[in-house]
């Protein structure tokens, strides 16, 4: 690990000043920041703690019926608090399928955004990688690449976004709101991350100095409480990243679909909104054909980057499953696994 | 700044001065106060060997930064047992056999605290094994390792019963 400065500022406006300088980074559970200083990836000049921090660690229900969650609101914390467990169950469901309980405990809301990408080429300094040393060259492209990306990649990059808990927030409209030099601005979670492109070093739209200060959920996505799933298939049963995951949020009334949501994870350098595919769930009966269907054109774009052509049936199959749970009703209590794609399906709707 | 951190260990309250930043809770435990029990097995947040209890939630020592946690309370493995009554979860891992090796073990029995603590995975071996999953063991013990905290979560359910009645 390199040698950094340390500033512990006691409210955003010292941090946000601190973080201004070129090499700063900001310091939260540190899970993943203090893990790529270990190996050398990220090599910060100066580390702003942001453990002192009022006001940050709040889980707040909104009186229009949203919520906002304090960026250093704990992983645990979230996923355990009985409101918002029971208003947006998928979240609680990606956040408990991510990492071990210990890290959940320690891991927050913000850092979670700015997880970095878990391609062993990017986590090895001897490797060329365009993300960690722009204009290196990619050596994944043509090396170990089978869980790599499928959409969204180019010639500069095929890595992916780490996050389970981004994919149901992406699907339910989440927003990020930001403090900078500026002052406080808000960007959609869509929005928020970027795709390589030439590129790749620019992960997401955060300027230099600019703080994640919360996360705000809209009313509209409590609507999907009762029939809203995330799957997550990963190399083995627990403590691992998605291959590919899925979450699905349904709106079904008198036996159709009157609203639908679909995100994929695993896939792309960011948590991927299935838009036409929700579109096509529009007005239709919930059952296995449809689902099947709309998964088709969810991964419509998709092409291998490497040796993961298998990925892409792989995830329009995880895609069909989370609708078809979805659909089937959200348990009353999370499965012992969360987000296991192999819990039967009740109801007999088979993905 | 200076770079001491004031932090309640195993029930005392120690001042250490850092000469360095960089250190983690899990160095500061083991190479500054001789506190050995924790264990550095990966120190990447992947194995669980480092985990104590801090603020009496489980967490991966070597992953915190100590300076970053001023005022904080730690529990190690060290501070588990009164005098010589074992915690519940450590006579449960002796009467299990829920070892081999025992390198993992502290890590194994300070999560396994947590877990019980935390309260969501009941007595059910199901939840018990994937609320365990951050504790790798290499001795794959892992049987034991279940029977030792099935066991433990229902005895001081039901010690917590009697204080109850």
């Amino acid at each position: 690990m390199n040698r950094f400065e340390y500033v512990r500022p006691r409210t955003v406006a010292e941090a946000v000043a601190a973080a201004a300088q070129p090499g700063s980074a900001y310091l939260a559970a540190g899970t993943n920041l203090l893990d790529l200083m270990k190996i050398g990836v990220a090599r910060p000049a100066r580390l702003v703690d942001l453990n002192s921090l009022p006001g940050l660690d709040r889980i707040e229900h909104l009186p229009d019926g949203g919520a906002r969650i304090g960026a250093q609101v704990r992983n645990a914390d979230l996923a355990h608090d009985p409101a918002f467990r029971r208003r947006f169950p998928v979240v609680a469901e990606a956040l408990l399928s991510g990492a071990s309980a210990q890290l959940r405990n320690a891991a927050t809301v913000g850092g979670n955004l700015l997880q970095r990408t878990r391609c062993a080429y990017f986590q090895d300094t001897a490797s060329a990688c365009n993300r960690r040393v722009p204009g290196s060259g990619c050596d994944a492209r043509g090396g170990e690449n089978r869980l790599h990306a499928v959409l969204g990649w180019s010639e500069a990059c095929i890595a992916t976004h780490p996050s389970d808990f981004c994919v149901p927030l992406v699907a339910l409209d989440a927003m990020v709101e930001i403090e900078g030099p500026a002052g406080l601005r808000e960007v959609s979670l869509r929005d928020f991350h970027l795709l390589p492109g030439t590129t790749p070093e620019r992960e997401n739209v955060l300027a230099p100095g600019e703080l994640i200060v919360a996360l705000r959920l809209p009313a509209e996505a409590a609507g999907f409480a009762a029939h809203a799933r995330y799957v997550k298939l990963r190399e083995r049963t627990s403590y691992a990243f998605a291959v590919v995951s899925a979450a699905a949020g349904l709106r079904i009334e008198e036996g159709r679909i009157t609203a639908a949501r679909l995100a994929l994870g695993g896939v792309a350098a960011k948590p991927w909104r299935a838009e036409a595919a929700e579109a096509a769930l529009a007005g239709v009966t919930p059952d296995a054909a449809s689902f099947r269907r709309v998964a088709e054109i969810a991964l419509a774009e998709a092409h291998p980057s490497g040796d993961n052509a298998f990925k892409i049936e792989l995830a329009r199959r995880i895609a069909a499953r989370a609708l078809s749970l979805a659909a089937a009703g959200t348990p009353e209590r999370l499965p012992a696994l969360p987000a296991s794609p192999f819990a039967p399906v009740p109801g007999g709707l088979h993905g | 700044m200076s770079l001491s951190v004031t932090l309640t260990i195993n029930r005392v309250l120690q001042t250490v001065e850092l000469d360095d930043p960089r250190v983690t809770l899990l160095d500061l435990l083991r190479e500054r106060l001789d506190l050995t029990g924790t264990k550095k097995g990966c120190d990447r947040g992947q194995c669980g060997a480092c985990t104590i209890l801090l603020d009496g939630r489980r967490v991966n020592a070597c992953l915190a930064l100590a300076i970053s946690h001023e005022g904080a309370e730690i529990l190690t493995i060290e501070g588990l047992a009164e005098g010589e009554r074992l915690h519940p979860v450590q006579a449960a891992f002796i009467a299990h056999d829920a070892f081999q090796c025992g390198f993992c073990t502290p890590g194994q029995i300070m999560s396994a605290v947590g877990l019980i603590g935390e309260g969501q995975a009941g007595d059910d071996p199901e939840r018990m094994r994937e609320g365990m999953s951050g504790n790798l063991c290499r001795c794959g013990a892992y049987r034991g390792i279940t029977e030792a905290v099935v066991e433990a979560t229902r005895s001081m359910t039901a010690t917590t019963r009697e204080e109850a009645a």
